[in-house]
């Protein structure tokens, strides 16, 4: 660091303290501020381990592991988001016996942040996860349902902003297409906006308006569809919307080992993740931001 | 004065929300697996507990007897595992379907794949239809012309599996060539419309089965396959299904 820098910081962070004693870390450029987000999508209502007979997932997930996982991070890194990208319902007989109030008790427990609504959350119709909400304490993101003449309305945020460590994270929620995956019955009068446009929106309300320094979308929408390469996915979404940084997928049930990286509209790297079903693995994200430009100068370094 | 400067862009700078310029560095990401090498959180563990035990002990409590073990593939053109999950979905969907249109179903066709276990010797529980239907597929009814049912019938006798059926029956010779399909114990007559009963998933396109969707309506019951076989179960004291003549191969 050069010295007329060092100096300008110190003077800089002296006047602040005096002026109220707020400030020091906020200001302070040279810090590397960490934010950790965690995420798990399509748990199905898998609160119990696998067994060890099971034939694919034998001793893998249960509620009670992910809560010490999650705990640790924590310890290490208070400054932790903690997500799902939706399908918490419908799996196990816990949601056919108690319709997702164990799921949503032990969700509040480990502290989730914000969940996307999926499609099998509306498995016991919007009333059924209507009468659940008392029991998580957690927001739930979905900017493309328009729930204004259902019962969910006013339930549901576009997004959710949470400032950690003085960066601002804005989150935003996509759920996939109702029409032919639920019955009609089941959503009622929610109607499906197209994902991506609104997509554009929320990232430009998050980045431009509210000034985020971290836009994340969970979305429910689906990794990728081969044989239907139209299909609203966690890839063309990438693809055609800018400021976005990162993409928690859910949905088609997709074990990525790494995140993929993905350019977007302007040629910019957007990371989309998922980590499976049924909460057989923990996805874990970190971000470091500076506060010099200078280290940044040759993009962001993106290490999976 | 420089130093003056300074604590004027500083106070500046506060009073418009200490808005800071960060900059992005670096992102990492890893995949964690949760597995026994984690220690469970014992506070976690305790609260799931008394919902486990009540959930056990629904799953575990004896709803029927089963004569013998049926499985499904004792049996080749139909079984009596098969027999007995069409013949439940016929007649546990059909006062459901009846009771919304005035209409009778008039057969099912659910899938071979589709039974995921046997059904054992001795006591039945709600566990037993939770191991033979695991997947949350409901009942469906579609309307179908008879000239589509042949469709079906041209799936199954092309298909030489034992996919679980009620109500129509094929006798096939030893080529494998159609003798006879009946609906109801009549020839199938081809501008006929038929009810037709299976799931969700078959309705979508599932094994293959693409007349489904050349069907004219179709009626959602919101009734799971997994809870007909329960509601089924605990109707009945004892359950003892057959192999039969609904669908054969003359030699």
């Amino acid at each position: 660091m050069k010295r007329r820098d060092f100096l300008q910081q110190t003077a800089a962070t002296t006047a602040l303290v005096t002026l109220g004693g707020v400030g020091l870390q906020s200001f302070s450029t040279s810090k590397t501020k960490q934010i950790t987000i965690l995420h798990t999508n399509d748990v199905h209502s898998h609160i119990d381990p696998f067994g060890p007979d099971d034939g694919r997932n034998a001793n893998k997930g249960g509620v009670a592991r992910r809560a010490n996982l999650v705990e640790a991070i924590r310890n290490e890194n208070p400054n932790t988001l903690l997500l799902d990208a939706g399908d918490i319902f419908q799996g196990t007989p816990y949601f056919n016996f108690y319709g997702g109030e164990l799921e949503f008790k032990l969700m509040s427990m480990l502290k989730y942040d914000a969940a996307t609504i999926g499609n099998h959350d509306f498995d016991n119709g919007i009333d059924g996860l209507y009468k659940q909400l008392p029991h998580a304490d957690f927001e739930f993101v979905t900017a493309n349902y328009d729930f204004s003449n259902t019962i969910m309305d006013t339930h549901v945020k576009p997004y959710k902003i949470f400032v950690k460590d003085g960066i601002k994270i804005g989150i935003f929620g996509l759920g996939i297409a109702l029409d032919g995956l639920v019955l009609k019955s089941l959503f009622k009068e929610t109607v499906y906006l197209n994902p991506i446009e609104i997509a554009q929106d929320m990232s430009r309300i998050l980045k431009e308006d509210e000034q985020c320094d971290l836009v994340i979308c969970l979305s429910h929408l689906g990794y990728n569809y081969k044989n239907n390469p139209n299909i609203a996915s966690d890839l063309n979404l990438a693809r055609a919307t800018k400021d976005i940084d990162l993409i928690i997928g859910g949905h088609t049930h997709t074990f990525l080992r790494k995140p993929t990286i993905e350019k977007n509209i302007i040629d910019k790297n957007v990371l989309v993740n998922q980590v499976g079903c049924y909460g057989l693995y923990l996805g874990r994200i970190d971000f470091y931001f500076d506060g010099d430009k200078n280290k940044s100068a040759n993009g962001t370094s993106i290490i999976v | 004065m420089i130093y003056k400067n300074l604590i004027l862009c500083a106070l500046i700078c506060f009073v418009t929300s200490c808005k800071q310029e960060v900059y992005l560095n670096r992102i990492e990401g890893e995949r964690l697996e949760i597995n026994d090498s984690i220690s469970s959180n014992e506070v976690i563990d305790n609260f799931i507990k008394p919902y486990r035990e009540n959930v056990n002990k629904n799953l575990d409590s004896v709803l029927a007897y089963s004569v013998e073990t049926y499985s499904k593939t004792d049996g080749t053109l139909n079984t009596a595992l098969g027999n007995f999950m069409a013949d439940v979905v016929l007649e546990q969907s059909n006062p459901v379907f009846k009771s919304e249109t005035g209409k009778d179903i008039d057969m099912v066709l659910l899938n071979h794949g589709g039974m995921r276990s046997i059904i054992s010797k001795g006591n039945i529980t709600s566990r037993t239809g939770y191991q033979l239907m695991p997947f949350e597929n409901s009942v469906v009814v579609v309307e179908l012309k008879g000239a589509i049912i042949m469709e079906i019938v041209a799936y199954l006798q092309k298909s030489k599996r034992a996919h679980p059926i009620s109500n129509l029956s094929i006798i096939l010779d030893a080529d494998y060539k159609l003798i006879e399909a009946k609906i109801n114990n009549e020839p199938i007559v081809q501008d006929k419309t038929y009810y037709v009963a299976t799931n969700d998933y078959l309705y979508g396109g599932g094994d293959n089965m693409t007349f489904f969707k050349k069907g004219d309506n179709l009626h959602f019951l919101n009734y799971k396959i997994r809870n007909a076989l329960i509601d089924y179960f605990k109707k009945v004291d004892t359950i003892s299904p057959a192999i039969d003549n609904r669908f054969i191969k003359l030699n």
